[in-house]
């Protein structure tokens, strides 16, 4: 087991290189170096010194290796991860509490499609071909339709239309800049349902088919035919085997619920007005605030790549087949 | 399976019925063609996929306007209610009509709401003669599908946007984009995915290995900031068509994996086949046996899983347009269209905006069922 | 018969049928079978004539859609009382109790009938702990035992083992020990050794016979391989599309057969003494579709010795050739002093 996951973490570090790229060429993308935009979008004259030190500092004269270079070791020895210019404050400022409450949304929602899909998924499997089973199919099918930032649209506007409330944003107004406290962590929790059910339904939709297509293969299996011949009752027969071995691939499919709900948060979270990193980043890429707007696409590439991993060692540690490969 | 059954005389008594005989000799894709077509929803979904491209190749005609034509003096107006019988003294008569609107003005907060005028009727009809318009460039025509049977009377049968365009209209044209960056995207990422996949899955070893790695590494990362970051990098002064195939490029590049994955799967699993070690046993050339003896029996899957890709990247783009970083007006995707409905204020005015919304959806669920009963039916030697 | 107090198992034209949305597949169309205690009865046929339907059904676990749909399945309980299996609700109590407690099943691939992801001795001891009022400490030395008893070396180790950590052949032996767990009074082996490869097969059965042989347990043996049935079999029914079409004692099958289709399996056995270059008898035809039984005796297409316009049209019934030795042909019905062995009712 400990080799496995020595295996794993060396693995990570190539796909971390990679990532670092994608990033960092993001940040080289739009046209002409940002200082030059800087410079034109300032509203005071900004003097030669500080230009050449800021020229200096991310190594713009120089190959744009060196470029790379001198940004990734800022960020691995000293997390630096530049200035962002339209905040004028460092990004690291900025990012830290918006990861987080990405964090907690991804996991709330992981945790919610998880305890609504399993259940789901069995009895779908279970009762194969019933009427449950077909509206379980078919509501799975709309739920995989419908775009996340469609269906915030359309439960705000319910929201608004019906309950005249407006259900954005994670926190209530007092709340907002308010420091850490008791009471902000059980505002925050009583804003959390609605993006975590947005967010949530394509991924229960997803998994509810992958654990009914799973549980009908195993349930067919004859180890199952085997421990019903040894006299144990359908219920325990149905919990202790078939759906055992048909969570695993549950587990593998984290892999990849894990990205795309990072990913579906962005879009969701601006339609929302949600404190995470998806509009922060959306606003940076609209004002060309390429440090920060590439700060928040590694560190978000980064924090699925270990939900990755953390699934992979997870399915390693449930089923003792994947360690001996 | 298509030599017959060597029958020596006395097997006479076994010659097989006609329905058997015809399975028998039947080809692969009647096979896959007789499974698919028990599979009601997955037809039904074909057909709805059909009409959805044919709209999207006949927009001109299926639309009652073009979709830059607005009428300052009709914005944000509500769908009317369609009438199909008119009460006249003799008995109600058949006369498909919509009732015209007045414009209300709030007096204390000169907000301008519609009222339904009851005495103006405004007659609607199929085939109707409106704008005339170019048939891809070809003929002129004036022809509508729908509209109003007068040229010329204020007929928005689901409303109309913020600069008085007829959303229908607009939803119609939108297909043309949003349907056809699915397919053109997927077929970029087919193109990287069989190859690369291909490649992966027949000669195994490093590469394998290598193409792999890079799979799962693309596959790790959030897509959605991935594209947003690259696609807000694309310069506004781009004309719409290069920003078009600029957003198709971007989400093939990150969509191929899933294909090659399963492009990888089949030729691991054809490779061990009896018939493909026999073909290379007998001296046929590499690039014969995956052409002749590996790839038919692929297409079928193949063909399935690009279908169930297609509503990937039609969601992708939507949702990249509805944030503005995607296409751009004057551009009419669903998702830009959408981008008229950004916030609950503008959707409480006019709910009617979020119809693109629903064609969304339909052409997501469509592809999907319809990828789902093909893919059920890609392998008719199966039970 | 059935008042025979050595009967173990009657089974009395039994008929399982599968009901599929393409029509209702007749696997098990009236078999008739009887086991005696300490015996081993062995049902031999082609693929997909029934038998492995058949075992299943005596344990009432035939998949969906197939269910029971006549007949008797009398086995006499532990106390001595007779029970019929084929009455009981196959999710209920009741025949739980008799799975893995007075009857077990020991199937065909020895991969695939162990979970993947629990150890052999969790679901060993499972077996034990359903049925034993013993505690967990006593259930894991019983387990130990019992590996040692199939012959698994290192027993206490591999208790913790994975199946796939395991060959074939120790897979088939961890199945037996969980199969005998609660010293069952019969044991059902569904083509046990087909998936071994020949040594391994070998030892298998003698491990069957050897536990057979100490418990004093009955075996039903579904087998196609004729030769395992000259090893081990006491009684045998031969089958056919889902009908005993002969039964007797294994001397009587294989130097006196009756039944044309007994007689071609047997003809289609290499022997050694047989010519070089003689070529083997093999049966014309094939086993028709399920959907398309023929009418009359189902065999009749494919017998050499076919009676025109009786057995396309006559349903054989059981005649008696002597004591235990039953066929169901119109060839020996036609001769004096058959008597017809319990007619269907």
């Amino acid at each position: 087991m400990i080799w496995y996951i020595a295996r794993r973490i060396v693995y990570l570090i190539p796909t971390l290189l990679i990532v670092s790229m994608i990033a960092f060429l993001v940040i080289q993308l739009p046209p002409g170096d940002f200082l030059a935009s800087l410079i034109s979008k300032a509203e005071e004259t900004i003097d030669q010194a500080q230009v050449d030190a800021l020229r200096e500092r991310y190594g713009l004269d120089e190959p744009i290796y060196v470029q790379y270079w001198k940004w990734i070791s800022g960020i691995v020895t000293r997390g630096d991860f530049g200035d962002s210019f339209e905040w004028n404050r460092p990004v690291s400022d900025l990012i830290w509490e918006r990861l987080g409450l990405t964090m907690v949304i991804s996991l709330f929602t992981l945790a919610f499609v998880w305890i609504v899909s399993i259940p789901i998924g069995i009895y779908s499997a279970v009762k194969k071909y019933t009427i449950g089973d077909y509206v379980v199919t078919v509501i799975g099918f709309i739920g995989l339709a419908i775009p996340n930032f469609l269906l915030a649209l359309v439960l705000m506007y319910i929201a608004f239309r019906y309950f005249g409330q407006s259900v954005g944003g994670l926190f209530s107004p007092d709340y907002i800049d308010a420091p850490w406290s008791l009471d902000r962590v059980l505002d925050l929790l009583s804003h959390l349902w609605l993006p975590v059910i947005i967010l949530g339904t394509a991924g229960t939709a997803a998994l509810i088919r992958v654990m009914r297509a799973n549980l009908l293969d195993e349930l067919s299996k004859l180890y199952v035919d085997a421990a019903r011949a040894r006299g144990l009752s359908e219920l325990k027969l149905l919990f202790k085997y078939p759906v055992r071995v048909a969570l695993n691939p549950l587990v593998s499919a984290l892999a990849w619920v894990f990205p795309a709900l990072v990913s579906g948060s962005a879009i969701t979270s601006i339609v929302l007005n949600l404190q995470t990193t998806g509009p922060l980043l959306y606003r940076s890429l609209q004002a060309q605030d390429m440090y920060l707007a590439g700060s928040l696409i590694l560190l978000v590439s980064v924090l699925t790549i270990i939900g990755t991993l953390v699934s992979d060692i997870l399915l390693a540690w449930l089923d003792p087949r994947i360690q001996l490969q | 399976m298509t030599g017959q059954p060597i029958q020596s005389p006395d097997d006479a008594q076994f010659e097989p019925s006609a329905a058997e005989r015809r399975v028998v000799v039947a080809n692969q894709w009647q096979l896959i063609w007789w499974k698919f077509r028990k599979h009601r929803l997955a037809m039904l979904a074909g057909l709805v996929t059909l009409f959805l491209y044919a709209v999207a190749l006949l927009a001109e005609f299926f639309a009652p306007y073009s979709s830059g034509t607005y009428s300052a003096a009709h914005t944000h107006m509500p769908p009317p209610q369609i009438h199909l019988f008119q009460h006249a003294d003799a008995g109600p008569r058949f006369y498909p009509h919509v009732k015209g609107f007045k414009v209300q003005v709030d007096p204390d907060s000169y907000k301008r709401t519609y009222v339904v005028d009851e005495t103006v009727a405004y007659p609607i009809g199929l085939f109707v003669r409106g704008e005339e318009y170019e048939l891809w460039g070809l003929f002129t025509l004036d022809l509508h599908l729908i509209g109003a049977a007068e040229y010329g009377d204020p007929v928005y049968l689901l409303g109309t946007d913020r600069l008085g365009r007829d959303v229908l209209s607009r939803t119609i044209y939108g297909t043309r984009v949003s349907m056809s960056v699915g397919l053109v995207g997927v077929g970029l990422s087919l193109l990287l995915g069989v190859i690369l996949g291909g490649i992966s899955g027949y000669y195994g070893g490093l590469i394998d290995n290598l193409i792999q790695r890079a799979i799962e590494i693309l596959r790790s990362l959030p897509t959605i900031p991935l594209w947003m970051g690259l696609s807000a990098a694309i310069p506004l002064t781009w004309p719409p068509v290069r920003v078009y195939f600029a957003i198709t490029v971007l989400l093939s590049l990150i969509g191929w994996t899933a294909l090659a994955r399963e492009v990888r799967g089949r030729f691991l699993s054809l490779k061990t086949e009896d018939f493909v070690i026999a073909a290379r046993l007998d001296g046929v050339r590499e690039l014969q046996i995956i052409l002749r003896h590996m790839a038919p029996s692929m297409t079928s899957h193949i063909i399935a899983s690009v279908t169930l890709a297609i509503p990937g990247m039609i969601l992708a783009e939507t949702a990249l347009s509805f944030l503005g970083i995607g296409l751009r007006p004057p551009v009419v995707s669903w998702g830009v269209l959408l981008q008229e409905a950004q916030n609950v204020r503008s959707i409480a005015t006019a709910p009617w905006l979020l119809f693109p919304g629903i064609a969304v959806v339909t052409a997501v669920l469509a592809m999907n069922f319809l990828g789902d009963g093909l893919r059920d039916a890609a392998d008719p030697y199966q039970a | 018969m059935p008042d025979d107090n050595d009967t173990l198992l009657d089974v009395r034209d039994l008929k399982t049928h599968f009901f599929t949305d393409e029509g209702v597949v007749k696997a098990v169309d009236g078999v008739n079978l009887s086991l005696k205690r300490g015996q081993t009865l062995c049902v031999v046929g082609e693929s997909g004539c029934g038998k492995s339907v058949t075992a299943r059904s005596i344990l009432r676990i035939v998949p969906a859609p197939g269910r029971i749909v006549s007949g008797e399945i009398s086995f006499r309980g532990r106390h001595g009382d007779r029970i019929d299996l084929a009455r009981m609700n196959p999710r209920g109590r009741d025949i739980r109790n008799i799975r893995g407690r007075e009857i077990s099943m020991i199937f065909q691939e020895p991969m695939s009938s162990l979970s993947p992801v629990h150890t052999i001795g969790s679901q060993l001891m499972e077996a034990i702990l359903l049925h034993l009022p013993v505690s967990k400490g006593e259930a894991r030395k019983r387990a130990v035992s019992l590996l040692d008893l199939v012959g698994i070396p290192r027993a206490s180790e591999q208790l913790d083992a994975y199946s796939f950590e395991l060959s074939g052949g120790m897979r088939q032996r961890a199945m037996i020990a969980i199969a005998l767990a609660c010293e069952p009074q019969l044991l059902i082996a569904d083509e046990p050794t087909t998936a071994l490869d020949v040594t391994t097969q070998a030892n298998i059965l003698d491990l069957i016979r050897e536990l057979q042989e100490d418990s004093g347990m009955s075996v039903l043996f579904i087998t196609h391989d004729l030769s395992v049935v000259a090893e081990i079999a006491d009684e045998v029914v031969v089958m056919y599309l889902g009908r005993d079409v002969e039964s007797g004692d294994v001397d009587t099958i294989f130097h006196n057969p009756k039944h044309p289709y007994t007689r071609a399996l047997l003809q289609s056995i290499p022997r050694y003494d047989s010519l070089a270059g003689e070529r083997l008898y093999s049966l014309k035809g094939t086993v028709p579709h399920p959907f398309s039984r023929p009418a009359g005796c189902p065999f009749h297409p494919r017998c050499d010795d076919v009676i025109a316009g009786q057995c396309n049209t006559n349903d054989p019934q059981r005649y008696s050739i002597s004591a235990g030795h039953s066929v169901r042909c119109l060839l020996y019905a036609a001769e004096e002093n058959r008597s017809v062995v319990d007619t269907p009712a």
